[in-house]
């Protein structure tokens, strides 16, 4: 079973990762719970595709991007970059490796720091791996302004003084300022007005081609990330719960979780969202403290059986590069769940 | 078609700054009858808010200035005082902001922040208006209102304090639910549950809503009629079905274009609109748009007028191209065959 997208070592490969937050109590601060926040997740991403890694809030897709960049330490598993193991590398030995990674947040107000000036903000990278002097990294940053769609003379502006969509380019020109492999986008184009939205995703693909990157996408919206992604791996609680290439899991979505949060996307065409069934999930997601058994959508699915809420289902290759985690799973026909082993 | 219950009449909101003069709602006119749902479609710097939080009063200041008239069942809401003020926000009309964790107050329960509404504009006693706060919780669908009604903000999910807002807002049965971003913050699949809560609302309390987005998606759901606001005016303005399926401005056409479609192919590259909206404060002469605009063309120069051009006479725009031009550049710029390159 490969949730790799080709053939050849892959850029990054996670297996079996885990991340815990533990949840302390208590004068002496004892640990009594855990955020299971991934939980045991293992996918690879192709250099120079795109990974489109989508779900709700709490499904610990932003905690996997950290983790896999070392913003935040695995509790378990391995994280593989370039074939070389660093879920352990020490900070002398990771630094390097840090310029390959960078990442690109989610809000374009919070990850700016707003007492500096954006050439600092930029060169900010450069400066702390001692690339270059300070003429040459001046000369990249209003090269990297350019390339983003922004201006030289903004060099000497503050934050503040830019909006939003701006700001989102600012935060990709630091990203980029290091010559990157790997960009981990968290939610990079939510905060955005839908115009603006569409300028930045232009952006990404112009970026991606100029500078052979891959991209780790992170989204909850699956409009955007279909236009973005190469394949797809959609979260749920903590758990990879199916991986598809992109344009396969739009028609043939397998995994009742997928179906729904498909259903949940606003069309706008009014004739097309009266007719169409909208499935509309009860409830909101449980708490990743106390995940349901078995299959941890089952609550919250219509086509849950007994054996939903008490095995979890593994991930099954269905053929294609199509992964999913499905007791029941959908739009698969007879010959091949047969073949799969899964239940119907 | 119900009661009439609003109508807005050349609105024009104006804010006195450092910099000059920000013309943050500048001419904009529409109506609302019981049962509507009205949908104000714009983005960062439309004036859609200020319109909103104009209607609820909340943009009254020393360096405001307000020109035409807000008639609600035939008082003009800028004339009246502010005591007057507080005893129609609430009561008469509600209003659900956008992030629901800096609206709700994260020091108090969730119960009194709705008690509180309550008691505001019923004289009834705190028991009987917890009781009524429980029952608002069932209505507005949390499971277990009655532990969950002791709760802090910050022990609700994003979509359930959206819900606890919308509870506050209809506390006082209003005429008027004015939402403003109502899903923005929240994941699609929280989306759809709120939308359809609104709506199914709107018919148990029999009143009509004001629905605030960016979200062109969301309008296409529920709202009855839209106007599309851009750099404070409105510049298109429809039924539901004749914006979406015979948009006339070349913005709206934008907006459309610039929507990742699901239930379409995957086009090579998405349109967008290029450049950024106008400054309020120094606008440029002429139609607000042109800058952007790639049908732009010399009669631009001057600033149109929102007129019925189209065979359904409630349908209006503001832009000079005639219809058979438009006709046939509009799918194109839509479906992304005229992009501009941001």
């Amino acid at each position: 079973m490969s949730t790799n997208g080709g053939q050849g070592q892959p850029l990054v490969e996670i297996r079996r990762v885990k991340k815990y937050f533990p949840i302390r109590k208590g004068v002496l601060q004892r640990e009594v719970a855990r955020v299971h926040a991934v939980d045991d997740v293992s996918f690879a991403v192709q250099e120079g595709e795109t990974l489109g890694l989508v779900g709700e809030s709490g499904c610990g897709k932003s905690t996997l991007g950290r983790t896999i960049v070392r913003l935040f330490e695995p509790t378990a598993g391995e994280i593989f970059f370039r074939g070389q193991a660093i879920e352990e590398l020490g900070p002398r030995r990771l630094r390097p490796l840090r310029r390959e990674m960078q990442m690109v947040f989610q809000d374009p107000f919070a990850s700016l720091n707003p007492r500096k000036r954006v050439g600092t903000i930029i060169s900010d990278p450069m400066k702390i791996h001692n690339l270059g002097d300070k003429r040459e990294r001046k000369a990249r940053v209003e090269e990297l302004l350019e390339t983003v769609g922004l201006s030289p003379e903004h060099y000497n502006r503050f934050p503040h003084e830019f909006s939003g969509g701006q700001r989102q380019r600012i935060g990709i020109a630091r990203a980029l300022a290091l010559r990157p492999k790997l960009v981990v986008a968290d939610e990079p184009v939510s905060a955005l007005d839908v115009s603006i939205q569409s300028q930045m995703l232009n952006l990404f693909e112009d970026l991606q081609s100029e500078f052979k990157l891959t991209y780790i996408f992170i989204a909850h919206d699956l409009g955007v990330v279909r236009h973005v992604s190469d394949r797809i791996a959609v979260m749920y609680l903590g758990k990879l719960v199916e991986v598809s290439p992109a344009e396969e899991l739009y028609q043939r979505p397998i995994m009742p979780y997928t179906e729904a949060l498909l259903s949940a996307v606003p069309v706008p065409d009014p004739d097309l969202a009266a007719s169409r069934e909208r499935i509309v999930l009860e409830g909101d997601v449980p708490s990743p403290i106390n995940p349901p058994s078995g299959c941890r959508f089952h609550p919250r699915c219509r086509y849950a059986t007994q054996v939903c809420s008490e095995v979890e289902p593994p991930l099954v290759d269905y053929g294609g590069g199509h992964l999913a985690a499905c007791h029941h799973p959908l739009n698969v026909d007879k010959a091949t769940l047969a073949a799969t082993g899964a239940s119907g | 078609m119900g009661e009439r219950l609003l109508d807005v009449n050349d609105l024009h909101v104006h804010f006195a700054t450092e910099d000059g003069v920000v013309r943050a709602v500048d001419g904009v006119s529409f109506e609302l009858e019981r049962g509507d749902v009205f949908g104000i479609v714009g983005e960062s710097g439309s004036g859609k808010s200020v319109t909103a939080m104009t209607l609820m009063g909340l943009t009254r200041g020393v360096n405001a200035h307000f020109e035409g008239e807000v008639m609600y069942k035939g008082k003009d809401l800028l004339n009246i005082s502010e005591r007057e003020f507080q005893d129609y926000r609430g009561a008469e009309i509600g209003m659900i902001f956008q992030d629901p964790m800096t609206s709700l107050n994260p020091v108090y329960r969730i119960g009194d922040q709705i008690v509180e509404a309550i008691r505001a504009h019923e004289g009834v006693d705190r028991r009987t208006a917890q009781r009524r706060a429980v029952e608002l919780l069932r209505q507005v669908g949390i499971p277990n209102p009655e532990s969950r009604v002791d709760d802090f903000p910050h022990q609700f999910s994003g979509g359930m304090r959206q819900r606890a807002m919308i509870a506050i807002a209809l506390s006082c049965n209003p005429d008027i639910l004015i939402a403003d971003e109502p899903t923005t913050a929240l994941d699609v699949t929280i989306q759809a549950q709120i939308i359809e809560l609104i709506s199914r609302l709107k018919d148990d309390f029999n009143s009509a809503v004001i629905l605030i987005t960016h979200d062109l998606g969301v309008v296409a759901d529920i709202a009855d009629d839209i106007i599309v606001m851009y750099a404070g005016r409105v510049v298109e303005r429809a039924a539901t079905r004749e914006l979406f399926y015979n948009p006339q401005m070349p913005y709206t056409w934008g907006l459309l274009g610039s929507i990742p479609r699901l239930d379409r192919p995957r086009p090579e590259r998405l349109h967008s609109i290029k450049g950024a909206p106008p400054s309020l404060i120094n606008m440029p002469p002429g139609c607000k748009f042109r800058p952007r605009c790639p049908h732009a063309f010399e009669k631009c120069t001057q600033e149109p007028q929102l007129e019925n051009h189209v065979e359904s006479a409630a349908h209006l725009d503001r832009c000079w191209l005639d219809t058979d031009y438009k006709r046939a550049h509009r799918d194109a710029t839509i479906s992304g065959g005229h992009t501009e390159a941001a």
